[in-house]
């Protein structure tokens, strides 16, 4: 076993391991710190399939800002475990089936002749200067720059759906205007008296 | 130059004394880990007494003045130390209704970030432990993780104080690294690489070929979003000592208290470092287009006024020092000011410049961006 | 790096009509109650002048851009004029019923335009990265503007209904995407035709694929046993969002069954054969039954909108461009009669009685004869009654069925839609026979009053001449 294959077995065991924890633990704050579990050594895996862009921009993206948002979303929950938990077995069965189904969908898809390491050779290694992020930004710059501009109008879109779900405009509350403050000048402030001085008595 | 020192070292010695191949380069790592975290450990040590030194002297007082070395007092340097040892001795409290687990990995998740970002930091154009291709986004990364350290060790404690200041800062980080992540794209697009070896190289040829002049709004938007990131005045909400007592760290005593420590200083030190090396030209000496080529062959004097590691140094000293200034000078601002500053100002006004650099890349704007 | 310059111009209506989103989404934040309605002319601009842009690049030969991911093909631009004429009405119907409940903000307008923006992407795509990105602009587009009244306890729950099952049929036509990607390794349809045509051995892995990827087109087009949201989602939202979700999106989710199943699927052609007839007696079948059960004029119209749905899928399913025309005639006629079914449930309703039950409309003879005898029209027509244009869709529609030699599935239809003419009949008695429960003339607004009668005139007018419309969809189809 090469060196490379001892870190993939580590890194696998440990995702496999916070995937379940994921699952199963009964805190969800311990969940969601499984699941950010779960996206490092991911991306420790993407790293060992040369692929270091994508895997740095999912520690970025997903744990650095979305699993932060969650776990202030869900730590400031009361989220009560009995209650949800009502009813599982009263589900179990159809859920079952759909998991059956499901697994044995992937099964039959991942063991296809399509897939066999024939049909499929494992990629070309890299040469050790290729760059990942220049290859990366060269497609998407020229090939799909359609379906990426497409992409970053989705984002928009969701920014604004989001701003006008949430947004209330309330009336009657006093906030700091800044822009105001900023502009004040002297004499709107300070009113200079002349006064006479006075003797002492 | 540092690193093949310490391999002739190494091969004087007999080296490798027929270990694996696998060991052999393990063992190389190793050793060049603890040649970049044992001085950074030390800086940070000092750094705690320069701050309260400078402060001190900002506000017209000593400072620490008694613990010296050898029966002397020395201004005060062995302060730091006597501090670290009292820290490791003192008692670890683990609170009745804390989550004991979290509670004691918090610390360690603050401060593994903080010293894992230094495999990509280069120390001059050769002296780097990992030369990754896409380092500066791997900093970026890497550092914000550490926000975890914050979060979990405030939700952790099952406190009220802890937990409001972990959610501060949960917010705060996270809206500060969108105005860093584009002051970033820009200093990227204008370097046209994301290796910061590369950057600091693209920026040869003197003080005004750096790029804190065509940057110059990002620069300034990068370390004000640095300062807040480290959660330090004055943004440093976080901890509060006035509102929240310390905030994140109130329950913790003894060593991981000291841990929540070395992180924060450690992260200053590699926001000064980041600072120097994609602003002000890392290790390239601001004389290079001043002074004639042939000053620089001097033997000694050339090699103090050309590029080198002590140029590094200096530059992250002075953003170090700006740190202490701001510290001592500003009042904390309000946390709805510290929001609207981040989202209504920093985020639009790092957007415009973006633009503009892409303008000047385009026109080829001279002096910066007229060579391709 | 040798990077050659797209040809922008086949897209030249979607970048002006983001351009102009963008623009409208500026001005917007400068303007006042009194001045939105700035916000609204802008949109209406912006749709005419995309009607303008499509109709000076229609011509009968197709042309990709974007490295094949973008099509522009007569279908694509007759398909975009649709959409820009159905949701031009839309506007011009919702205008006053927004105001009046306090949703007259630029972001409705905002919210439809980037659906439009959706749609046309849909239509246009050539590529299954472009089918989803714009099926997803679109659908997010959709759950925000049904969300928009956020105290309106039946929208929230319509909104999170809408939103949660259309996550699950994206996730589903995402899975068969990936099957067939990994089966032929192309997203690019003409290429991804090719590729299914030429495989040999296991077929049964793209037949999954399909599979999920129909899955995911009858979520969107409303198609039974993927029709859970349309009643919920119809009924819960604000009548003016129900007017523009019911109408314009189903000409897109036309427009991506066409893509996916004709451009991209040839070669699976007697698999999806088998699944659309399946979709559309089921379809047929329970829209035009449980629509009789309904008691609330938005859910029986989401009901009748189920059927409708399953005729459409009649034509495509024959397999022929004749019967693809059909389809298509039939999504055109199905959004001009949408819009006049909705938009009566506009004109009747002002703020503060949404005129939802089919009780409000007894008696509507009495209160006001001219916008009863308009509802006969929409009424008749959804019903196939000759000589409205509705009548012209179904018998298209059924002769594509017929000359595909399958006579069962035409009389299944006939039968259906004899069982559903009873519960467009009940309308018209309720409007002509029953007494009125409260009394005065009904007095719209001058505005929705044109517009109304414009589209039921329209319907009957091309119920006439239906000749001209018919022959667009066939020419559009090559047929």
């Amino acid at each position: 076993m090469s060196f490379e294959q001892i870190i993939f077995y580590i890194f696998s065991a440990i995702l496999v391991a916070a995937a379940v924890g994921v699952i199963t633990v009964r805190n969800p704050v311990h969940a969601a710190l499984f699941l950010v579990m779960c996206f490092i050594t991911t991306s420790a895996l993407w790293l060992l399939l040369e692929a270091e862009f994508l895997a740095i921009t999912l520690v970025l993206v997903y744990v650095g800002a979305v699993m932060v948002l969650f776990l202030f979303v869900v730590m400031m929950l009361d989220i009560n475990i009995a209650k949800m938990r009502e009813g599982f077995t009263g589900y179990l069965p159809l859920g079952a089936l759909v998991a059956g189904g499901t697994i044995a969908v992937m099964w039959y898809v991942a063991n296809n002749d399509y897939f066999n390491l024939t049909n499929m050779p494992p990629p070309e290694r890299l040469a050790a200067d290729a760059s990942n992020t220049r290859m990366l930004g060269e497609q998407l710059y020229t090939t799909y720059v359609y379906p990426f501009e497409i992409a970053a109008v989705i984002l928009l879109l969701a920014i604004v759906a989001a701003i006008t779900l949430t947004l209330r405009h309330r009336t009657g509350t006093r906030y700091q205007k800044i822009d105001q403050q900023v502009r004040v000048k002297r004499d709107e402030r300070v009113r200079m008296v002349k006064m006479e001085s006075e003797e002492r008595k | 130059m540092l690193v093949e020192l310490i391999q002739s070292f190494f091969a004087g010695l007999g080296w490798p004394w027929g270990l694996p191949e696998w060991m052999q380069v393990g063992l190389v790592i190793l050793a060049k880990i603890v040649v970049i975290l044992v001085p950074l450990m030390v800086c940070v040590a000092y750094l705690t007494y320069a701050e309260r030194k400078v402060i001190g002297f900002m506000q017209v007082r000593i400072g620490p003045n008694r613990v010296g070395f050898f029966g002397k007092q020395m201004w005060g340097l062995g302060q730091p130390i006597a501090d670290a040892v009292k820290l490791m001795f003192k008692e670890i409290i683990l609170p009745a209704g804390a989550d004991k687990l979290l509670f004691l990995i918090a610390p360690v998740i603050a401060m593994a970030p903080a010293l894992a970002a230094w495999a990509v930091i280069p120390f001059g154009s050769e002296m780097v432990l990992a030369d990754v291709d896409a380092s500066l986004l791997y900093v970026l990364a890497i550092t914000s993780i550490g926000v975890y350290g914050i979060i979990i060790a405030g939700w952790a404690s099952n406190s009220k104080y802890p937990f409001i200041s972990a959610m501060r800062s949960a917010a705060q980080i996270v809206s500060y690294e969108i105005a860093m992540g584009f002051a970033l794209v820009g200093v990227l697009m204008a370097a046209g690489s994301i290796n910061l070896g590369d950057i600091v190289a693209a920026q040869q040829g003197g003080f005004w070929q750096w790029f804190w002049l065509p940057l110059l709004p990002l620069f300034v938007i990068y370390f004000i979003s640095g300062v807040a990131e480290t959660n330090r005045a004055p943004f440093d909400v976080a901890e509060g000592e006035s509102e929240i007592v310390a905030g994140f760290h109130v329950e913790y005593s003894g060593m991981p208290f000291a841990v929540f420590f070395l992180a924060e200083y450690a992260n200053m030190i590699l926001i000064s470092v980041l600072a120097s090396l994609l602003f002000l030209g890392g290790w390239l000496s601001p004389l290079e287009g001043l002074l004639p080529e042939s000053v620089f062959e001097i033997t000694l004097l050339g090699s103090l006024l050309g590029p080198g590691l002590h140029w590094l140094v200096v530059k992250t000293l002075i953003f170090l020092f700006f740190y202490l200034w701001f510290r001592a000078t500003f009042p904390r601002y309000r946390y709805d000011q510290i929001m609207r500053l981040g989202w209504k100002v920093f985020i639009p006004l790092t957007i415009v410049w973006i633009l503009v650099v892409g303008v000047m890349i385009i026109t080829g704007t001279p002096p910066w961006f007229d060579v391709a | 790096m040798n990077f050659d310059m797209p040809n922008f111009l086949p897209a030249m209506p979607e970048m002006f009509v983001l351009g102009m989103t963008s623009l409208i989404l500026i001005i917007d934040l400068f303007l006042n109650e009194r001045t939105r309605v700035v916000s609204y002319l802008l949109a209406q601009a912006t749709l005419v002048g995309a009607f303008i842009l499509s109709l000076s690049l229609y011509s009968g030969n197709a042309e990709l851009s974007f490295s094949d991911t973008f099509v522009l093909d007569p279908m694509a631009g007759v398909l975009k004029m649709a959409v820009y004429a159905t949701v031009f009405m839309v506007f011009l119907y919702s205008h006053s019923y927004l105001r009046e409940r306090g949703l007259f903000r630029g972001e409705f307008f905002v919210l439809a335009l980037f659906g439009v923006l959706g749609m046309m992407v849909l239509i246009s795509a050539h590529s299954f990265l472009t089918i989803y990105l714009g099926l997803e602009l679109m659908s997010l587009a959709l759950y925000a503007m049904v969300a928009m009244q956020r105290d309106s306890r039946t929208a929230s729950e319509a909104a999170m209904k809408y939103f949660i099952l259309g996550a699950m049929a994206s996730a589903m036509l995402l899975y068969g995407m990936s099957m067939l990607y990994g089966v032929t390794g192309t997203l690019e349809l003409t290429e991804l035709s090719r590729a299914v045509q030429q495989t040999q051995g296991d077929r049964l892995l793209l037949v999954f694929g399909l599979v999920f990827l129909l899955v995911g087109v009858a979520f969107k087009l409303g198609a039974v046993p993927f029709h859970m949201w349309v009643p919920d989602v119809y009924h819960g939202a604000p009548t003016a969002v129900t007017l523009f979700i019911s109408t314009a999106p189903k000409l897109a989710g036309f427009a991506m069954l066409m893509r996916l199943m004709v451009d991209g699927l040839p070669g699976l052609q007697p698999q999806w054969h088998d699944i659309l007839v399946l979709l559309a007696v089921l379809s047929i079948g329970v829209g035009n039954v449980v629509a009789i059960a309904q008691t609330n004029i938005k859910r029986m119209l989401a009901y009748s909108g189920i059927s409708h749905a399953g005729f459409l899928l009649l034509g495509v399913l024959s397999g022929t461009p004749e019967g693809y025309a059909a389809g298509m005639f039939y999504a055109i006629v199905y959004t001009i009669m949408g819009l006049g079914g909705f938009g009566m449930v506009i004109l009747m309703s002002r703020a503060g009685f949404e005129a939802e039950q089919l009780e409000d409309y007894k008696g509507l003879n009495q209160r006001s004869p001219w916008f009863a005898l308009m509802m006969l029209f929409i009424m008749f027509s959804m019903a196939g009654v000759p000589p409205f244009i509705g009548f012209w869709a179904k018998l298209a529609v059924l002769q594509a069925v017929v000359s595909a030699n399958l006579m069962w599935l035409a009389a299944v239809a006939v039968i259906f839609s004899v069982i559903g003419a009873f519960f467009y009949l009940r309308v018209i008695k309720l409007m002509y026979f029953d007494q009125a429960r409260e009394q005065g003339s009904l007095k719209p607004g001058a505005d929705l009053a044109v517009v109304l009668s414009a589209n039921a005139i329209g319907i009957l007018a091309l119920g006439a001449f239906p000749g001209a419309l018919m022959a667009l969809c066939l020419q559009a189809m090559g047929a």
